[in-house]
């Protein structure tokens, strides 16, 4: 029978086009996803390896001597060599290489050059602040920024409402446009110092985080409002959206669900790569409201030459960031099963 | 530059834009010696009529500071945009030159580093070239690399998917003339509109890296700097933050705002503009009485876009139960637009209007809402080109099916599931309950097509309308489609409008023809006479120009010369005029649609 | 030239499976076959942008030229038409001109369109301008890949008719690629069926059209739709 599974020349050909290749993509699905896993795996695994070693070479590239460099000019050259040696730095590069991912598996960053402290320590009391801190405003961003770009397209379909169009993209583009610090000086100054509704600084109960997620949360809900809208209005032109118009579905059917399961693959592909950036982010935001994460030690760390805490937690920002990439991959596997990611 | 200006987003940003340049080059040689100016007397101030901004720790006026920084802030960010764009392009080029192996190796490295945030790759290098301007800019440019690396990247390789370089490396034309002439050229555009984005970015992560204390240190200073400087004081003189603030925000929204409209004018270039023309006259005619056998009857349907363009332009068509109508004409004809405005699919800012629109016994333009919903629901069945797209990927198909039984006809989820099972069996798709249970990529082309169709059998249809239902499938599968279209057609006795430019397959399949040409019909006929009893010109040539498995091999296959007028230029008179050979003096004057023979009207003076 | 024993292999996947067809010289020989069938793939095999196992006799690699099914892809939107045609062009800057107008005088296209744009010709025209540009190499074997699949009726006879008229002139040898058996039957001396990757049937077109050997062919024969001509 003609109607049974045909093979297709898709791929690579241009024979049997579109339909053909998405055919072929969905077809081999059932070989594809455990392929799909470890492909992303895989890549998971050696971009890490590639990060261990950057952020190894990055206290060997600091010019000079980096304990020189961190304990100043006047430092007795004997203290300088015992640090050295504790340091390891004078043993041959690849065995200090191998003993330094060796001592991160174990969970040890070395110490700080300043106070002492063992930099696993200052993360670990510091890393849930910046992460419940970017999980909520990533959430927030979310939960806002795809209604209101569904929105935003429904109105907009086909170019009307041109007013509403012209509002929307201008106001995203300029909130995507202001960065996280400028948005925190300017609640600080109004909502803190202003009207003292909410605390300037710190972190002390749930009051404390309104104004460090707002601000970290405006630009990425720009963003996506703006990738949902594009999405959206992309689905609303697809023939079965006509089919289901013409099958007089009503619109809160056709649009939750019809069409926003079909917008969401992008969507949160943007949000999961957005989390990323909203991590770093946050270095600037913590900054500003002095709040006790990560990002704030970073900037002293740098600024004060404590390089092994610069080392240590700008590791641990990398490794967050490809942690995250790696789940939000992972999940969209599983929940899109006609994910052109998979192709790559 | 015309599309800079028509938006306000675009003209703000200009304005902005030109603000910030002029700025940096005025700025310091007007207010440098202010800027510089020490006064002991009057340190750390807040707002006053001398200093609106306030004064700084050394009793310098923090406004004409602010107007000053702005050279540097500008400066370092072109800096680092040129460091990153350029190392960008390099990297994103690279691929295409060097051997498979390298090129891997390169794509994989920019793949790892954009999943990284460019804040962090600015530390790392700013850790690594020390504090200080230097550090912040090779940092920021390091950020940028890779971005612009992917963007080369994908632009690159969809150029060089094109059919042109295909052809250009048939040709013999070696791999860098294909990378100079063809290649860069065609993405130079959007790399180049580009930049302002980036320069933007870059200036706000300039200001950020300066406003933690590890970009630009004093005795320089750019604005990030100043709002480090004033933020320690926002507490007492909160006026001191507000200037540097402000000057970033605006410097980042003018440049995101200009790199926004000339994203956009870049990817609307391609597409041409509309050519403004007359308005179409609306053809009044006696309607009479509504004829209360047909399933449809349309009058005078017209269908009109802003700017005088006229794809539909009154339209009549009358279809009785059992029937099966074939519309066909040429791209352009209008023929699709008309099977929108029968369904109510015409897009914004299309506009509909008949002299009636009966179908299923009402004229659905006077029935309440929630009836007109209920009636088209269940007795209207559309199906289009693409199966692909005709349904939804993320739904499983016998849920798209039951839909309607249960939004309509208030069915249980169980029995419109097994009512779904029971239309997807008669339209022969093999196991209907696996399949029902199956998304819709997993069936092929044809099973989709049967699957749309059995969606239309969900509730009584009584009007079928398919657009092109076949174009897309093979001719095996078309022929498939084709007998099952009939099939249904005679067991529901739904009348059945057939939309097609294959006039073929109209005739293999129809009982009776209705031929478009620019918006207007202009010969019916019974489908026996469309070999060799057409009366029109036009559909006589269309006859002619079709070759089938009988024409003569020694004979040059008849075409028509010129091309159908664009739905905005269709003249007053006869519309094929242009072409036809028989054309006279008469046919400046549009000939009516008139009674020829038995079933069969034509719209020319000449045809005899 | 002929094709002997050309099979391609993406992955897992054989979209050609082991291919023998002769082309002679200044014969149309038409491939037919659905979607999935190979035949696209088989074309750009020949043409050498897909790598493939067997070999092509007699036909020098760098003398096949193909023209696709999109006229409008197919030309570079930001070259004029004279500057596509003059492309590939091994001629002298000074003898380049004329030849684009004799080029573009074989296809029937006034010489003034060389100073316009892809976009601001039609459909039929620009397809006649992919063909003049494959026919500046003097091409031993041109592949036409659906050249009228996208174009309207009215239009296709006049490419169709161009198409035989430059056998007749200039004893062209080419593999006609459709879909469509009616389209192929008209231009074909040769018509060649494949079928799932293997070639099913091959003869000359009245054979193959009248008495076909082949059950699918058949088959394929029998869907084509017909106008009742009395």
């Amino acid at each position: 029978m003609a109607e049974s599974l045909r093979p297709s020349a898709a791929g690579p050909s241009a024979e049997g086009g579109r339909a053909g290749r998405r055919r072929l993509a969905g077809r081999a699905l059932g070989r594809v996803r455990g392929g799909f896993v470890l492909r992303r795996v895989v890549r998971f695994v050696v971009s890490l390896a590639v990060l261990l070693v950057a952020s190894f070479a990055m206290m060997h590239l600091i010019p000079g001597d980096p304990v020189r460099a961190s304990l100043g000019p006047a430092a007795p050259v004997e203290l300088v060599a015992a640090r050295r040696a504790a340091l390891g730095l004078d043993e041959p590069i690849l065995s200090q290489l191998l003993s330094y991912v060796g001592n991160v598996f174990r969970g040890d960053f070395g110490t700080s050059f300043l106070s002492g402290e063992p930099v696993r320590e200052i993360i670990a009391s510091r890393l849930p602040n910046t992460v419940g801190l970017a999980l909520l405003a990533t959430a927030a961003a979310l939960l806002v920024a795809v209604p209101l770009g569904m929105w935003a397209a429904i109105r907009t379909e086909n170019g009307r409402n041109r007013g509403t169009e012209v509002t929307f993209t201008s106001a995203t583009g300029a909130a995507i446009a202001v960065p996280e610090f400028l948005y925190s000086i300017a609640l600080v100054t109004v909502f803190a110092i202003g009207l003292r509704w909410f605390p300037p600084a710190g972190k002390a109960g749930p009051v404390s985080y309104v104004l460090p997620i707002l601000s970290l949360a405006i630009s990425p809900t720009a963003m996506i409002a703006r990738i949902s809208r594009v999405e959206t209005l992309r689905e609303l032109g697809m023939d079965y959206v006509r089919l289901a118009r013409a099958k007089r579905l009503p619109a809160a059917r056709l649009y939750f669900r019809h069409v926003l399961p079909n917008t969401l693959t992008a969507t949160l592909t943007v949000g999961g790569l957005l989390l990323g950036a909203l991590i770093a982010g946050s270095v600037l935001v913590e900054y500003v409201f002095a709040w006790p994460g990560l990002g704030l030690r970073v900037v002293e760390s740098i600024t004060q030459k404590d390089y092994p805490v610069a080392q240590g937690v700008i590791l641990v920002y990398g490794a967050i960031v490809l942690v995250v990439n790696l789940l939000v991959d992972l999940l969209l596997g599983v929940l899109d099963p006609t994910s052109k990611l998979k192709e790559t | 530059m015309r599309h800079l200006l028509r938006t306000p987003a675009g003209i703000a940003g200009t304005l902005l834009v030109a603000l910030m340049v002029i700025l940096a080059i005025a700025g310091p040689l007007i207010w440098g010696a202010e800027a510089e100016r020490i006064d002991s007397a009057v340190i750390l101030q807040g707002a006053s009529a001398a200093h609106p901004l306030g004064t700084d720790n050394l009793g310098r006026d923090i406004l004409a500071r602010v107007l000053v920084a702005g050279r540097l802030s500008l400066t370092l960010a072109m800096i680092a945009t040129l460091i990153g764009a350029t190392a960008g392009v390099i990297l994103g080029a690279l691929p295409s030159v060097l051997p498979r192996r390298g090129a891997r190796l390169v794509t994989g490295t920019v793949n790892a580093l954009v999943a990284f945030p460019g804040l962090l790759l600015a530390m790392f290098t700013a850790v690594i070239a020390g504090l200080g301007a230097r550090g912040a800019v090779l940092g920021i440019g390091a950020a940028i690399a890779p971005g612009f690396a992917r963007l080369t990247q994908t632009l690159a390789a969809s150029v060089a998917g094109a059919d042109y370089v295909a052809v250009a490396r048939m040709l013999g034309v070696s791999r860098w003339r294909v990378m100079t002439r063809h290649v860069l050229p065609n993405i130079a555009e959007p790399l180049i509109l580009q930049l302002t984005q980036v320069l933007g970015g870059a200036l706000l992560a300039l200001a950020g890296m300066s406003f933690l204390g590890l970009g630009v240190q004093p005795p320089s200073f750019d604005w990030g700097r100043l709002l480090f400087d004033g933020f320690g004081r926002i507490y007492a003189t909160p006026a001191v933050a507000l200037g540097p603030a402000a000057a970033i925000a605006l410097a980042g929204i003018g440049f995101n705002l200009l790199g926004d409209v000339l994203a956009r004018a870049a990817s609307r270039r391609a597409t041409p503009t509309d050519a403004a023309a007359g308005r179409a006259v609306p053809e009044v005619g006696e309607l009479g009485e509504p004829d209360p056998d047909a399933v449809l009857e349309v009058r005078d349907l017209t269908v009109t876009f802003p700017g005088g363009v006229t794809p539909v332009r009154g339209l009549s068509l009358t279809i009785a139960p059992g029937e099966i109508v074939g519309l066909v004409g040429e791209s352009g004809s209008g023929k699709s637009l008309t099977a929108a405005a029968i369904g109510g699919l015409v897009p914004y800012p299309g506009e509909v209007s008949a002299g009636r629109l009966r179908m299923c016994g009402a004229d659905v333009r006077e029935l309440p809402e929630d009836e007109c919903r209920k009636l088209l629901g269940t007795s209207l069945a559309m199906v289009f080109q693409d199966p692909m797209a005709a349904l939804n990927p993320a739904l499983k198909v016998g849920g798209q099916l039951a839909e309607v039984a249960t939004v309509h006809q208030g069915a249980s989820r169980a029995e419109a599931f097994a009512r779904a099972v029971d239309r997807l069996e008669h339209v022969r798709i093999p196991e209907p309950a696996a399949r029902a249970r199956q998304h819709p990529h997993e069936l092929s082309g044809g099973m989709r097509q049967r699957a749309v169709i059995a969606m239309g059998l969900m509730g009584a249809p009584r009007l079928i309308i398919a657009d092109e239902p076949t174009t897309a499938l093979d001719v095996t599968v078309q022929r498939e489609i084709l007998r099952l279209l009939r099939e249904v057609t005679d067991e529901t006795g739904a009348a059945t409008l057939f939309i097609s430019h294959d006039i073929a397959v109209i005739g293999e399949l129809c009982h009776r023809v209705v031929v478009m040409y620019a918006g207007r019909v202009v010969e019916e006929l019974p489908v026996g006479e469309l070999a060799s009893g057409a009366a029109h010109p036009y559909t006589r040539a269309l006859v002619a120009s079709l070759p089938d498995m009988e024409t003569d091999r020694s004979l040059p296959l008849a075409s028509i010369p010129g091309r159908q007028p664009s739905p905005a230029e269709v003249p007053g008179g006869c519309a094929f005029a242009d072409r036809c050979e028989l054309a006279s003096a008469k046919c400046a004057e549009l000939p009516p649609l008139i009674p020829y023979r038995a079933g069969h009207r034509v719209a020319c003076w000449e045809a005899k | 030239m002929i094709i002997k024993n050309l099979t391609v292999r993406f992955g897992a996947f054989t979209a050609v499976d082991d291919v023998t067809l002769e082309i002679p010289d200044g014969a149309i020989v038409g491939l037919v076959g659905e979607s999935g069938s190979g035949k696209s793939t088989l074309a750009r095999a020949v043409s050498g942008l897909v790598p493939y196992t067997g070999v092509v006799e007699g036909v020098d690699p760098s003398r096949v030229q193909m023209v696709f099914q999109d006229p409008l892809t197919s030309l570079d939107p930001r070259m004029t038409i004279g500057a596509s045609v003059a492309e590939g062009l091994r001629l002298p800057r000074a003898a380049r001109q004329a030849e684009v107008e004799r080029l573009l005088t074989l296809v029937s296209l006034p010489v003034a369109l060389a100073e316009r744009y892809p976009r601001e010709l039609s459909g039929g025209q620009r397809q006649r301008v992919a063909i003049a540009r494959a026919l500046g190499v003097r091409p031993a074997l041109l592949i036409a890949d659906e050249i009228t699949s996208a174009l309207d009726v009215s239009v296709q006879g006049a490419v169709l008719n161009l198409i035989r008229s430059l056998r007749e002139e200039i004893g062209l040898s080419m593999l006609f690629i459709s879909h469509n058996l009616a389209v192929v039957r008209y231009v074909s001396d040769v018509v060649a069926v494949m079928h799932r990757g293997r070639l099913v049937e091959a003869g000359p077109t009245e054979e193959v059209v009248k008495a076909p050997s082949d059950a699918y062919t058949r088959s394929l024969l029998d869907a084509v739709p017909r106008l009742a001509r009395s």
